[in-house]
């Protein structure tokens, strides 16, 4: 575990780069997340954010499928917002832990 | 779990050559898993893996109940292969692995199979295989790239930090 100045703002991330505390998060922290990883934000972008926030609130396992069925994109645009990693960067980025799930 | 490998797996080929519900589960799970994480994969479908992307049969995929040790009923009790043997437990017993895997998100193998290639996965069907069911091109699924031999597989199948995986 290590603490980050991200945005002006001290976060801590576990060692793979995620947060561990999501109450953190801000939008501000999720644009520089994903400028490193070369990803710049868009409207979309922050629409996958919030649904994966608010199914982590919610304690939902998350699956691509689930986020391909959200409504804001189907599993291809995913790849395209998130490429490499399409709920793995975008939790990364959404600041809720690594998904625990194979699918 | 830190994953810091110095040297990260790039590509994936995945042979997929039996036609049960685990088997080719076992092949999509994987490669979904793999284009998840930025890893390409590549997928060949021989014998009875035709199965899993023959447009008929794709979805009406069963699980061995008779010769199978590892099935319990739902209690845990092993599962008798006579029992198996009689008409209609294998479909039963499918359609509940199916519903099993539902709930937990997995989804019908023409989905998956959509899900995989949206994220870049390529999937190819054996040419001797299909001669030997007589299967045609248009018999397939639409996201099946290719039919390919032995031989064209492997060609694909290059470059540094490639696994060929046989399920």
């Amino acid at each position: 575990m290590a603490e980050k100045s991200i945005a002006g703002k001290s976060i801590s991330l576990n060692e793979e780069g995620f947060l561990t505390d999501a109450s953190q998060w801000d939008q501000e922290v999720a644009k520089e997340l994903a400028n490193e990883e070369g990803i710049e934000l868009t409207e979309q972008h922050f629409e996958v954010l919030e649904f994966l926030r608010n199914a982590h609130e919610k304690g939902e396992t998350l699956t691509i499928r689930k986020v391909g069925k959200s409504g804001i994109t189907d599993i291809k645009g995913l790849y395209k917002l998130f490429p490499g990693g399409p709920l793995k960067l975008s939790s990364k980025i959404a600041g809720i832990p690594k998904p625990t799930s194979c699918v | 779990m830190s994953a810091k490998e110095e040297s990260p797996l790039k590509k994936v080929c995945i042979i997929c050559a039996k036609g049960t519900i685990e088997d080719v589960y076992a092949t999509l799970v994987m490669a979904n898993g793999a284009v998840m994480e930025g890893i390409e994969a590549k997928l060949f479908f021989t014998f009875f893996g035709l199965d899993a992307i023959t447009k008929k049969r794709m979805n009406k995929l069963h699980t061995g109940t008779v010769g199978n040790p590892a099935l319990r009923m739902p209690g845990g009790l092993p599962f008798p292969s006579l029992l198996g043997m009689l008409p209609g437990v294998e479909a039963g017993v499918s359609t509940m692995m199916k519903s099993q895997m539902e709930k937990l998100d997995v989804p019908p193998v023409d989905e998956f199979i959509e899900m995989i290639t949206a994220g870049g996965g390529e999937l190819y069907a054996c040419k001797l295989g299909m001669d030997m069911f007589n299967l045609e091109k248009e018999d397939l699924h639409d996201e099946v790239r290719d039919v390919l031999t032995v031989g064209d597989f492997y060609a694909m199948c290059g470059g540094e930090n490639t696994q060929i995986i046989f399920t």
